[in-house]
């Protein structure tokens, strides 16, 4: 196990740096020079030089690109061109925003989507099986900020019940807080609860048609012990792996669910500082989430490697 | 079911390829009927400008169809060969393309295309080159993976043994069974692409006003959805149909051609 | 037929040190208890039972009027070609069958008691503890997720509600008992750790840990290779030595039959077409196909004596006919080398032919002497 868990870190750390190594050429390609881009375009002559300065920018790129991560391990990302804030700074406070909406968008897809899928394995071909399946069709085809705008249609303009917009931090007013995250959490849950019913449903069907269920049951287990305990189990590594491979979704999704919503998290700020020519911030945030999306996808891939026995002990993955 | 989603795929092309030159102007603004609510003169209304939102939608498909077809068939144009040469020269090749792989998966798609936006500005062209990355590693995966798998099958050391070149090998045997798998990722891909050119148009990154994409569309309507909530109901609708339509014929196509993947 | 059953004989519920497995000394030990055991019931009891199945095709009818009775300790063999019906008739005892396509009417006792009017909650208490099942695949027929010894326990808990401590020293004992060294450790160890055999015995383990009337073994040497077999076998007797586990066996390998069962039924098409006691059945098989069955077999001692030079295997020719109908003729009719006239005409009964020997046939084979018992 702990040779496995070295083998992907490993990956991972290389995948990290090419990555790291992207996003720092990613800035130096734009037109113009790096100076004036990162101190943005309204700074002073004396200004942008102190970023040339500051940034080492007429050093060679190997050494600009050292400085740059070493930088960056310390927690400095720059300042925002729009309001010379450290860009770290900005970051932290929003992250925890968008980590609330994603959390609760998880939960819910989580719940509503392996619990159908469940169900819908259980009862195949008859009537619930249908009504998941079409729903789960329909999550997955429908543009999840569209299904954002109707419930703002739905739940806000015309029934009045819930607020169309705005952030209430948590420790601030929690009933006021959830009451704003409960249509953007379930609206961005909803495309992730349509992949996993999918998966959950295909997985349990494989495993419900295994001999070790006919054993299960040959031992006079109840039903529910058969489903939950032996095919649910094997059914688990097939969930885990989706769950792993939608993350970035859900990190897009969550981007627009905020623009939609006007909640002042990771996402907005990503759109905000893409409009108004925020490089400094662009970069930082790019960086923040492709370090975030490795990071997730190794616990996942170590978490599966829990779930499944065979690739614990011999520390094999099929790839 | 995959004969529903073919209907509402040929409506999707007729409507993109032909709408736009039945319904009249996209662009012509009538400051006389703003927001105005489906008519006879304006079967789906008009939006804060004046401009038929039917006319709108149709052209908007154009846009879309646009950038699921066309990012699709880059992204294998590029990918489908990179995959077969990873499959085959497996030694110090396929390490490096699957480590390149990884890394593009590692940005997530929006983020990417918001970085790409912020280096190259806003506009379909580079929504369409952020669109054909993103489908890139899963094109050389299973291009890739249909490279491995007929490797293992015993006709092709036999084949080898014969005299037969590296170039035969692929386009006798790897490519037509990599064909199904990727018309069948294609079925996929294509919707993803579509709802994709929409959200970064939507988030002011990609195609932008007055060119109609049901993307801005949808931007366009949140301010007056009170107003004028059909605006935001239309372009919603086609995409879902849309991509229901690519969904339900890419399921019915993978019964048909691709019977090992788990359904 | 029922006194002659008696007179068979059997299994004992006294342990026996070290399991003869000369039949003749069984027999005749025996012998002298079957007077005694002649008024007592058999320990199972299916009379006239058929299994249908609803499919997209139409109704399958896998198995026609089927009737047999197992005595305690008893190793009874069902033997025939694939989809002959034996698996499905073993299986309606536990009635380990599709819930909603299946079709089952007749009667099964088990030590008195009807199992086809229980439901399927009362079911689940037989199932495991008087009736369990060692299934064909080891491969595949254990969770690749769980531990051996919590596969193992598993039944024990819920049977007799043991504590997991005391399940686990269980388990251990069960492991030893199917052969299995070092078993201590061998309880944390996944299946996919273990070896074909071994996963075999922990199957074995696994049905007789509640000490069940009835163990039905479905094919339980096919995924295993010749030298594993033997062994396994080995297990078997020795459980029906030491428990007085009833068996039954689903077999199509007739040299399995030959080894370790004591009577054994032929079955064709859904219905049973012979039944004798295994000697009797390989000396003086009466139904053609039975013939056929065990002429098809390779025989070393025929190879000797046939000298030099190859030969075909000889083949029964023709194919069995589809599961939908229902005629009412013999069966095996239209392959049957001793058909005539009345063999389409109508149906033969399944009637005793002598001692303890049933068939049924219009026409019998008279003492026929095979290849197969040398």
């Amino acid at each position: 196990m702990g040779w496995f868990i070295t083998r992907r870190a490993g990956a991972a750390v290389i995948v990290l740096f090419l990555g790291s190594v992207l996003v720092f050429a990613g800035i130096r390609a734009l037109p113009g020079d790096p100076a004036t881009v990162l101190a943005g375009q309204e700074a002073s002559p004396e200004a942008v030089a102190a970023v040339r300065h500051d940034y080492g920018l007429d050093q060679p790129l190997p050494v600009q690109y050292v400085d740059y991560v070493g930088r960056a391990l310390h927690g400095d990302l720059g300042r925002s061109t729009q309001d010379k804030l450290p860009v770290s700074k900005i970051i932290t406070e929003r992250i925890p925003i968008t980590l609330e909406l994603s959390l609760l968008a998880m939960i819910f897809a989580i719940a509503i989507g392996v619990v159908t899928g469940i169900v819908a394995a259980a009862r195949r071909g008859r009537f619930a099986d249908y009504v998941a399946t079409g729903f789960g069709l329909i999550g997955l085809s429908v543009p999840h900020f569209w299904l954002g705008l109707l419930a703002i249609l739905l739940f806000s303009v015309t029934l009045g019940w819930l607020p169309a917009s705005g952030y209430v931090p948590f420790v601030q007013d929690p009933g006021g807080n959830l009451l704003r995250m409960l249509m953007p959490a379930v609206v961005l849950g909803t495309g992730f609860a349509a992949v996993l019913m999918r998966q959950t449903r295909s997985a349990m069907l494989g495993a419900l048609s295994a001999d070790y269920v006919r054993t299960a049951r040959s031992k006079g287990l109840a039903e529910g012990k058969v489903i939950g305990v032996h095919a649910l189990r094997n059914s688990l590594t097939t969930v885990v792996t989706v769950l792993g491979l939608q993350v970035g979704v859900l990190i897009s999704g969550a981007v627009v669910t905020e623009q939609i919503f006007v909640i002042p998290g990771f996402g907005k700020l990503t759109v905000d500082a893409v409009a108004t020519r925020n490089y400094p911030v662009i970069q930082a945030v790019v960086l923040v989430t492709v370090v975030a999306y490795i990071v997730v996808n190794l616990c996942v891939d170590i978490f599966y490697a829990l779930l499944n026995p065979r690739v614990r002990l011999s520390g094999v993955t099929s790839d | 079911m995959a004969m529903a989603g073919l209907v509402l795929v040929v409506a999707f092309l007729l409507l993109a390829l032909i709408g736009p030159l039945v319904t009249g102007d996209p662009s012509a603004q009538d400051y006389s009927a703003t927001l105005a609510p489906p008519s006879p003169a304006h079967p789906l209304g008009t939006d804060d400008l004046g401009r038929d939102v039917l006319a709108r939608i149709a052209t908007g498909a154009r846009t879309s169809l646009q950038a699921g077809v066309v990012s699709t068939f880059l992204a294998m144009l590029v990918g489908v060969p990179i995959g077969l040469v990873a499959g085959f020269y497996r030694r110090w090749l396929d390490p490096v393309v699957m480590r390149l792989v990884d890394v593009v998966l590692a940005f997530p798609f929006l983020i990417f295309a918001v970085g790409l936006a912020a280096i190259l500005g806003p506009s379909l062209r580079n929504v369409i080159i952020a669109l054909s990355v993103a489908q890139l590693p899963g094109i050389i995966r299973i291009t890739r993976g249909e490279v491995l798998g007929i490797r293992e099958m015993d006709y092709v050391p036999g084949a080898i043994a014969d005299g037969a070149t590296d170039g035969y090998v692929i386009f006798r045997y790897v490519l037509p069974g990599a064909v199904n798998a990727l018309i069948v990722q294609a079925t996929v891909a294509i919707p993803t692409a579509i709802i994709g050119e929409a959200t970064l148009s939507f988030l002011g990154l990609g195609v932008q006003p007055p060119t109609p994409s049901w993307g801005v569309m949808l931007t366009n309507a949140q301010q007056f959805l009170a107003q004028a909530p059909w605006l935001a109901i239309w372009p919603g609708v086609m995409i879902a149909l849309a991509t229901l339509g690519f969904n339900l014929l890419g399921d019915g196509l993978r019964d048909v051609l691709d019977p090992r993947s788990a359904k | 037929m029922s006194e002659r059953k008696r007179r068979r004989g059997g299994g004992t519920e006294t342990p026996r040190a070290g399991g003869t497995n000369d039949r003749a000394t069984r027999e005749a030990g025996a012998a002298g208890r079957h007077d005694a055991e002649r008024e007592t019931q058999s320990l199972l009891e299916m009379t006239d039972v058929t299994v249908s199945f609803d499919t997209e095709d139409g109704l399958v009818r896998a198995v026609k009027g089927m009737s047999l009775s197992l005595d305690q300790g008893e190793i009874l063999a069902l033997c025939g070609e694939s989809g002959c019906g034996k698996t499905v008739t073993a299986m309606s005892i536990p009635r380990l069958l599709p819930p909603e396509t299946t079709r089952l009417s007749g009667s099964i006792r088990l030590d008195g008691r009807e199992l086809t009017a229980l439901s399927e909650k009362a079911l689940r208490e037989v199932r495991g503890k008087d009736v369990s099942v060692v299934f064909q695949e080891p491969m595949t027929s254990l969770n690749p997720s769980f531990t051996v010894g919590f596969q193992i326990a598993e039944v024990l808990r819920r049977h007799e509600g043991l504590s997991k401590q005391a399940a686990r020293e269980r388990a251990v004992d069960l492991l030893s008992l199917v052969g299995i060294p070092d078993p201590a450790r061998r309880l944390k160890e996944y299946p996919h750790q273990l070896s074909g055999g071994m996963r075999q015995r922990v199957m074995i383990a696994i049905s007789v840990a509640c000490s069940p009337r009835v163990l039905i073994a479905d094919e339980p040497t096919t995924a295993l290779d010749v030298t594993i077999q033997a062994g396994m076998l080995g297990v078997f007797r020795d459980l029906r030595d030491r428990l007085g586990t009833a068996i039954i066996l689903i077999t199509h390998d007739l040299g399995v039959v030959a080894d370790i069962a004591d009577r054994a039924i032929v079955m064709y098409a859904g219905r049973a077409v012979e039944q004798a006691r295994v000697e009797e059945l390989y000396a003086r098989p009466r139904h053609p196909y039975t013939v056929g069955l065990l002429n098809a077999l390779p025989s070393a001692a025929q190879a000797e004596s046939d000298g030099p030079g190859r030969r075909r295997l000889a083949e029964i020719p023709g194919m069995v006919p589809p599961p939908f109908g229902d005629p009412d003729e013999c069966p095996f009719a239209p392959r049957c080398p001793r058909a005539e006239a009345d063999c389409t005409a109508s149906r033969p009964l399944f009637e005793p032919q002598d001692d303890g020997h049933l068939a049924a046939c219009f026409h019998p084979v008279e003492a026929v002497r095979t290849e197969a018992t040398r």
